[in-house]
């Protein structure tokens, strides 16, 4: 079964209910945890697993051999990324890593054989386990713009080594395709939202993705306040289950801040978090 | 004319609530919203529409049945996944297809079509504060820092035709693409950061990423006091990173309150802790800056 946590809006919770969820069902059986925010994977900060072993996740990057390049054009044209530019009088072929997204077409187009591929490094995926705990992380490189490259490569990956029967999808921000990767193999998806029009607003989007994907999903509510209804409003109409609500509380957000899941801090919402659990897992058993 | 942006690295720092509050305190500006991923300044700004216009993103592949003899060469061609057989028809996964045309080339019955599609919208609004560009994605669309790169052209663009002194850009979170298009040939930006571990990972990616374009940081700390002492580290790492810090906001209740009602913070309590703290902030900035 996998669980993706997504919000929509940044900084709404995502960490804290993906590592406290973790956290929680690492007290009654093994569990797998994947960090899949490339960007900015926090996760590791919370649940503390050391790394074992690392990996570089790489994209294929054209190379020209020079002894049977005519200078033609063609891999310049069929590229639709501008990533290689060919310099007919300085008898040059220039490719730009940064753009170059692996697609192969100019390897494949050349009508002379004169390009293969290397590895271009373009962040690092990372594993681990303690107790119950199988840890997971994919790294991007700074400056670069392949997200949905590098999630990619760690799903594939992921679809190789991660054997346990629980996954946890730690989502990045936003509803792009990263987004979209992330929750394609979802049996469940928690929203992640804040109490604010802000959180409300984007949290929105991400619940047209995920009913777009017609995936099955409950909502948390981070920082829950009184006084503002229209979450509650809209998960009545749409009768999508709130699973929790997290109140609005300087404790917890110092708890955050020292690294502490919310299922460490107190066991009284490590219970509320085993609760969602078995929800959830009924949920997607009666499909 | 100065472009300012406002950026985070980690979502939630309270980068939204910044820029708006720099909205209702900068005089003679434009804004700008380049989180076209989740988009919110407008909410907060309560912007109304004046301009409406479709982006399209890159061209998506589609096969057209008709021609199609299921050869399969499309499906081995594909380095995205993005051609799937569903009940013995090839058919491409427009949320996967990545519009590199390989297929198109390489299919023998040309079977293939590139067809523009609609990524997102962009948009000119009116604000009590000013005009505003700013736009949104379609729901699992890529090409955001293109849309990033029109909308601050867009911005740009209203500065000079309002005679505007500055053009304020509230960021998108992360350090992807899109970050890299709202920062990139700027002078300064302002780095909203909280007093976490994360929030201090994420600085140090943000950090690396604005010395790789060589943008100078004001490192602002927000919420500083739910951890003086994460607070303190910040600020010492900013200093060893030669970042300026512009100043601390106190962690309090009253942003969220403001975010609820929909309004600024230094206009919904002006006098609060927090209010007079952003001003100052501000202040500081000004005084470093000068637009030309």
């Amino acid at each position: 079964m996998v669980i993706t946590v997504a919000s929509g809006k940044g900084g709404t919770g995502k960490t804290t209910v993906s590592t406290s969820l973790t956290f929680a069902v690492s007290s009654i059986k093994s569990v797998s945890h994947v960090d899949l925010d490339v960007e900015e994977p926090d996760s590791n900060i919370f649940l503390k697993v050391p790394i074992q072993r690392e990996e570089m996740i790489w994209l294929p990057l054209p190379t020209v051999d020079y002894s049977k390049c005519t200078f033609c054009g063609v891999c310049q044209r069929v590229c639709e990324y501008n990533a290689i530019f060919v310099f007919k009088n300085n008898k040059e072929v220039k490719v730009f890593g940064e753009l170059c997204r692996g697609c192969g077409a100019c390897t494949a187009m050349c009508p002379y054989g004169a390009i293969s591929e290397i590895q271009r490094f373009i962040g690092v995926f990372s594993y681990g386990k303690r107790g119950n705990i199988s840890f997971y992380e994919g790294r991007l490189n700074i400056g670069e713009y392949v997200a949905t490259d590098a999630i990619r490569w760690v799903k594939k990956r992921l679809s190789e080594i991660n054997t346990s029967d629980i996954t946890i999808i730690d989502a990045p921000p936003g509803t792009s395709c990263p987004v979209i990767h992330s929750m394609k193999d979802a049996d469940y998806i928690i929203l992640v939202t804040e109490d604010t029009p802000f959180g409300f607003f984007d949290m929105k989007l991400a619940y047209k993705v995920a009913k777009k994907m017609d995936k099955k999903m409950g909502i948390i509510i981070n920082k829950a306040l009184s006084g503002y209804d229209e979450i509650r409003n809209f998960a009545k109409e749409e009768d999508i289950p709130i699973l929790m609500e997290i109140p609005f509380d300087r404790k917890f957000a110092k708890s955050y801040a020292d690294g502490i899941t919310l299922s460490a801090y107190s066991d009284e919402l490590k219970n509320k978090f085993l609760d969602v659990f078995s929800y959830i897992e009924k949920e997607v058993h009666n499909a | 004319m100065l472009e300012l942006a406002v950026v985070s690295g980690k979502g939630g720092t309270g980068k939204t609530t910044f820029t708006a509050s720099l909205a209702a305190l900068v005089k003679n500006k434009v804004l700008v919203d380049a989180d076209v991923d989740a988009p919110d300044l407008h909410i907060l700004l309560k912007a109304t529409k004046e301009q409406e216009v479709p982006f399209y993103g890159m061209k998506k592949a589609r096969i057209v049945q008709e021609k199609c003899i299921s050869c399969g060469i499309c499906k081995q061609v594909c380095r995205f996944s993005a051609i799937d057989v569903i009940d013995g028809r090839y058919v491409v996964d427009q949320v996967a297809c990545e519009g590199c045309k390989l297929c198109f080339r390489k299919c023998p019955r040309k079977a293939i079509v590139m067809e523009d599609s609609l990524s997102g919208h962009w948009y000119v609004s009116n604000t009590p504060y000013g005009k505003m560009a700013h736009g949104i994605l379609e729901v699992g669309e890529e090409n955001s820092g293109k849309l990033v790169t029109i909308i601050r052209k867009q911005g740009m663009f209203l500065a000079q035709k309002e005679k505007a002194d500055y053009v304020i850009i509230d960021g998108p979170p992360g350090i992807g693409c899109p970050v890299n298009s709202t920062i990139t040939g700027l002078k300064y930006a302002i780095v909203i950061t909280e007093p976490t571990q994360s929030g201090l990972s994420d600085l140090e990616r943000l950090l690396d990423l604005m010395e790789h374009f060589n943008v100078l940081p004001f490192v602002v700390i927000n919420k500083y006091d739910l951890s003086p002492s994460k607070s303190e580290e910040i600020k010492e790492y900013a200093s060893k990173r030669g970042a300026k810090v512009k100043g601390l906001i106190p962690f309090d209740e009253t942003v969220v309150k403001a975010l609820s009602e929909g309004r600024p913070v230094v206009q919904y309590a002006p006098n609060s802790q927090v209010s007079l703290k952003i001003k100052e902030i501000w202040a500081s900035i000004e005084a470093e800056i000068s637009p030309s």
